[in-house]
């Protein structure tokens, strides 16, 4: 490295290296950064030049401000509050059922000849068609929405993880035969720690699914949640409202995602180098 | 006595639906004596790891007796120490839990377990490392790791499948005289499957020649010179006379498979 070792070079080089080093480190955010910048002051202006109504196309300030009031009234918290539990307890039950499937699909040939068929027909349903079903037999509450969550962040979770359990080495599982091991030995010991990548990959999946399945669920019918609350202002031609809301929702969206990243990274830290 | 480890005439058969069946191993008789050090050279494909599968207890013979300290081998041992050509180390554990998976797998005492995990690594040189994991070590020292793991719940035959041919060549020259030095330390006794005559001559008390298709033994050297050896032994006439012999067996073997090419 440059700026740790600097060679004989004269210090003014060193000087030109080291901010060179600076400057790409944080080139990359502050294109980024610059981009919704231009893009946010482009859409100001051209609403302001040709005086969009806000109920046609809200300018970015009006979003802003409409943000700001849902926030402060403590609405959009609320509402923050119910569509997060539905999605996290959702995604938790989903993604446990999914590992559970897949390590009983993996360890028994009947059961996964039993379970095939049903797996493959659920899955190619589409959730949102069977969520007005949810909304019938668990009604408007927070039950119905956790439902159809489970539902959708089930299947990529236990996809993901037969794969990620039969594709394990196969040397691996020797060593534990070759020891007098058992089959729940080698799935404890070798399988299960060696799909945890793949696990993940199916988690990261899962849980940018459950943001939209619950959206979808609140959209069927609920009685609060941000998906109830985008249908509302939309009823009322509240666009800076509605903006907002999508705003949130896709900074809940990207959070989620980016914690399921960091979790990964601390649960297959030995992943990363190989 | 009983030996450590014998075969009696046994073979493996591959049989698969709509082929004729594959001998891989016929009519195979050894007997390795308690503390023995023997190697299995041969060409690829003639059987040899076949063998260690057998004698693991992973593969089930076609015909034939294979015991262990005179108990018939049907199912794996927990006597046994197995090293395979990779290291096959579990990458989310330690170097110390590496070592210690035997132990955990067989439920062994684990205090006593982590002392002779610690004095093994210091044997092998790996001292410090014990709280590293894999990716931090070179491919040597893993194998090393490897080797550490087959000894570490103290078995009375370790089986080695070309333990070392994935490292290059100097790393390899190294490893033997550490394997050299960490058997004279524990007398174990072990079954090396090598391709490599060199490595044969140079760690073996015997050397088992066999043959390809289907993998029988063809000769049976002894190599009595006093340990321990160093890399210059083999440039001595006694391990050059003893390469030269393998080698011979070896070249008669290949042209008994195929006549066209051995020729030249």
């Amino acid at each position: 490295m440059s700026e740790t070792e600097p060679s004989a070079a004269s210090l003014s080089t060193v000087a030109t290296e080291e901010r060179v080093g600076l400057w790409q480190r944080t080139r990359p955010a502050l294109d980024v950064m610059t981009s919704i910048v231009v893009v946010l002051l482009l859409w100001e202006g051209l609403v302001r030049l040709f005086d969009v109504q806000p109920f046609i196309f809200p300018a970015p300030s009006a979003v802003l401000r409409s943000l700001w009031l849902g926030l402060a009234s403590g609405r959009y918290v609320a509402a923050l509050g119910v569509t997060l539990t539905e999605i996290l307890s959702g995604a938790v039950i989903g993604s446990l059922a999914g590992l559970i499937f897949a390590v009983a699909m993996v360890s028994s040939r009947l059961v996964n000849r039993m379970l095939y068929p049903w797996v493959v027909g659920i899955q190619t349903i589409p959730k949102v068609a069977i969520a007005p079903l949810m909304l019938v037999w668990f009604g408007f509450g927070i039950e119905s929405k956790v439902l159809i969550v489970a539902l959708t962040a089930m299947f990529p979770v236990m996809i993901n993880t037969i794969s990620g359990l039969n594709a394990t080495e196969h040397d691996q599982i020797a060593l534990v035969q070759a020891l007098c091991g058992n089959r729940m030995q080698i799935l404890r010991h070798v399988q299960i720690p060696a799909a945890l990548p793949y696990i993940f990959a199916g988690l990261n999946t899962a849980i940018v699914l459950a943001v939209i399945a619950a959206i979808v669920g609140e959209f069927v019918g609920a009685r609060a949640g941000i998906g109830y609350l985008i249908l509302q202002a939309n009823f009322a031609l509240d666009l800076p409202a509605v903006f907002s809301l999508l705003t949130l929702l896709g900074t809940l969206g990207v959070l989620l995602s980016l914690g399921m990243r960091e979790i990964e990274r601390r649960v297959c830290f030995w992943n990363r180098r190989s | 006595m009983a030996s450590a480890l014998e075969f009696r005439n046994v073979s493996l058969t591959y049989r698969s639906a709509g082929r004729s069946p594959v001998d891989a191993v016929r009519a195979i008789s050894l007997a390795v004596d308690d503390g023995e050090f023997v190697a299995v050279v041969g060409p690829s494909g003639c059987g040899k790891s076949s063998l260690l599968k057998l004698a693991l207890g992973l593969q089930t013979k076609s015909d034939g007796v294979i015991r262990i300290d005179g108990k018939d081998v049907e199912r794996p041992r927990p006597d046994v120490g197995v090293v395979f050509q990779s290291p096959v180390l579990l990458p989310w554990r330690t170097v110390l839990q590496n070592v210690l998976f035997p132990a955990d797998i067989l439920h062994l005492p684990r205090e006593q377990a982590t002392r002779n995990a610690t004095d093994l690594l210091a044997l092998a040189g790996l001292q410090g490392f014990e709280q590293k994991y894999p990716y931090e070590l070179s491919g040597g020292m893993q194998q090393r790791v490897g080797i550490v793991r087959a000894l570490v719940h103290d078995p009375r035959v370790l089986l080695m499948d070309e333990p070392f041919a994935a490292l290059d060549a100097l790393t390899r020259e190294a490893m033997s005289l550490e394997l050299q030095r960490i058997w004279m330390a524990r007398r174990k006794t072990i079954v090396f499957v090598t391709h490599n005559i060199s490595e044969a001559v140079l760690l073996a008390d015997r050397i088992v020649v066999m043959s390809a298709r289907p993998g029988r033994i063809i000769a049976d050297l002894a190599n009595p010179a006093s340990r321990p050896r160093d890399i210059q032994f083999l440039s001595q006439p006694f391990a050059a006379a003893l390469s030269g012999q393998i080698r011979e067996h070896l070249t008669r073997a290949f042209a008994m498979q195929a006549p066209g090419i051995a020729t030249s």
